[in-house]
């Protein structure tokens, strides 16, 4: 049997049936990331010793019959922006480098209450700021498929675990798509949360009225699983829903006959290569096959989406960025005896070009005589495309749309164009904008064997329903 | 278009020391990306609300008691500088 070829939900059916045993499973995943990942490089860290630990212990709950939920004995990977106590968390920058944190993120609090392996921490963009893991000051993760490209990102580390079988499942964040696109381009599942569904306590920031943080596996069940464990009210993100936690599992059995699904035109452009195209509509042809009506809808200020993104997210990442200031974190830079000197040595010698672009952009956004035709207007604009969606949703029960107009690219292509860059993420920001939930699945491949993603949006918490179209897609695709 | 003395102002604002090399850099990628949020001014918001958060929640309080996770001093201990008196010691302000 090749253990790390199996989904999540598999394996966690042999486990809980005695077939497997999480030690097993879990050193089957660590010889894969001893053998393979020195070529991907989609772990900052590893933890090995505590994964054998965490396993053993979850083998004993198995021989005394106090299992802790249908997660237990599963090796999983954190993106490094996850804070936990066991591990460095370093939001792949230099300036947490050796950042320990003393606490741990709701989140992992979460998974390791349910008995969850954690084999490492998965590389991400610098303080997630990127589309491509290239800004990571740990070097770039690459594509499984082809070590030529970008995995994406900037959860590229989490999306390139997965796909190279280093982990059962992986979690990840999504601020403008980096959950959504870098499992697109590594062939496999990943679903943006609703905003406020899943706690963001601990997590490390980038944007905070855009964060969201989600999982990534091989298939949309998988991530059900995931979801289950991690979604709900937090009192320590005060930010999070109290809407009731649907039983995510339970939604998956039901057809897609009598839904109506809406294809917005905007996202069908000029320059979306062939291939992405000619895939996108044979699964547009598998929904209906399956009983759903498609229709045709227009989300007008889709063009607005990347402009407006890319001035409301620098200017709450240049406040975020703030706490970098070598008071509370890093390492005190060489010859600095004054204040001034250790805020600017600090954040200059730590952080990395895309940050700095990012906080420059921000400070200016939000300076004086440029707030209101930047920053206020963004906001404005926003809710121009929030509105965009709402109105559809009359109309349709969930939208369809490719994940990204290109299949990966080359590591290296966009590096020194960071507009180039920003526009990667043209059908993830919207929704990301509007707080709506989105899930990117894998819908087959290029004739050079990368994968393409079909993106699935719902309105705000109704990842019950993305999933279950995901989850029919994957049962019904060849 | 933004110039480089603005490069140098905001940088300055956000604690960063850019060389002249990068101030060069920094004031043509900025240029290029400052002319591309331009188009925004074409999107019509007259009486459009501004989006500030998407939760559609409110004034979210908790009742007015004091914990203790008895994390401090690991908190403190983060930090590269000399912690005396459960507080971390800077050098002065002023």
């Amino acid at each position: 049997m090749n253990i790390t070829n199996l989904t999540l939900t598999e394996l966690a059916a042999k486990f809980q049936s005695g077939e497997l045993t999480s030690r097993a499973i879990t050193e089957a995943f660590i010889k894969n990331i001893e053998a393979h990942d020195s070529d991907i490089n989609a772990f900052v860290n590893t933890t090995f010793d505590l994964a054998r630990e965490m396993a053993d212990a979850a083998d004993s709950r198995y021989q005394n019959k106090t299992l802790l939920s249908p997660l237990d004995g599963i090796p999983m990977d954190l993106k490094d922006v996850v804070s936990t106590q066991e591990a460095p968390t370093t939001a792949s920058s230099k300036i947490l480098e050796n950042y320990i944190p003393p606490f741990d993120a709701t989140v992992w609090q979460k998974l390791k209450a349910a008995g969850v392996v954690l084999l490492g921490k998965t590389n991400t963009d610098e303080f997630t700021m990127g589309a491509s893991t290239e800004t990571s000051a740990f070097g770039v993760t690459k594509n499984p498929h082809n070590t030529q490209k970008v995995a994406g990102g900037s959860s590229g580390g989490p999306a390139a675990s997965v796909a190279a079988e280093f982990s059962a499942g992986s979690i990840g964040t999504d601020t403008g798509g980096s959950i959504r696109q870098p499992a697109s381009f590594c062939g496999v599942t990943g679903l943006k949360v609703s905003y406020g569904r899943v706690s963001r306590w601990g997590t490390i920031p980038m944007a905070s009225s855009l964060d969201t943080i989600g999982p990534i596996a091989k298939t949309a069940q998988d991530c059900a699983l995931i979801l289950q464990t991690i979604a709900g009210q937090d009192p320590k993100d005060s930010t999070t829903s109290d809407k009731p936690v649907p039983d995510y599992l339970a939604g998956l059995g039901k057809s897609l006959a009598g839904m109506t699904i809406g294809i917005p035109k905007e996202y069908i452009v000029d320059g979306i290569d062939p291939e992405v195209l000619n895939t996108f509509n044979a699964t547009k042809a598998i929904c209906e096959e399956l009983g759903a009506k498609l229709v045709d809808i227009s989300l007008a200020n889709t063009k607005y989406a990347v402009p407006t993104y890319y001035i409301i997210a620098p200017a709450e990442i240049s406040a975020n960025m703030s706490r970098f200031d070598g008071i509370r974190f890093g390492t005190l830079p060489d010859g600095t005896t004054d204040l001034q000197s250790i805020y600017k040595e600090t954040r200059t010698q730590g952080l990395g070009d895309e940050v700095k672009r990012r906080i420059l952009i921000g400070g200016y956004a939000l300076s004086a005589g440029y707030y209101d035709a930047f920053y206020r207007k963004a906001q404005k604009v926003r809710t121009l495309i929030k509105q965009d969606f709402d109105t559809a949703f009359l109309e349709v029960d969930a939208i369809i749309t490719p994940v990204s107009p290109t299949p990966a690219f080359d590591i290296g292509e966009n590096k020194d164009d960071p507009l180039k860059m920003y526009l990667e993420d043209i059908f993830t920001i919207p929704a990301s904008l509007a707080g709506i939930c989105g899930i990117s699945t894998p819908i087959g491949k290029s004739k050079d064997g990368l994968p393409i993603g079909a993106q699935i949006l719902g309105p705000a918490f109704t990842e019950d329903r993305i999933l279950n179209i995901a989850h029919q897609i994957q049962l019904n695709i060849t | 278009m933004i110039t480089q003395d603005e490069v140098r102002h905001i940088a300055g604002l956000v604690k960063l020391k850019l060389s002249g090399e990068e101030v060069t850099k920094f004031t043509d990628q900025l240029g290029t990306i400052l002319d591309f949020f331009a188009q925004l001014q074409e999107a019509n918001t007259d009486g459009v609300e501004e989006t500030s958060q998407v939760t559609g929640l409110s004034n979210i309080t908790r009742s007015d008691e004091i914990t203790v996770d008895g994390q401090e001093l690991a908190l403190l201990a983060c930090s590269p500088h000399k912690i005396e008196n459960r507080s971390i010691k800077i050098p002065k302000v002023l």
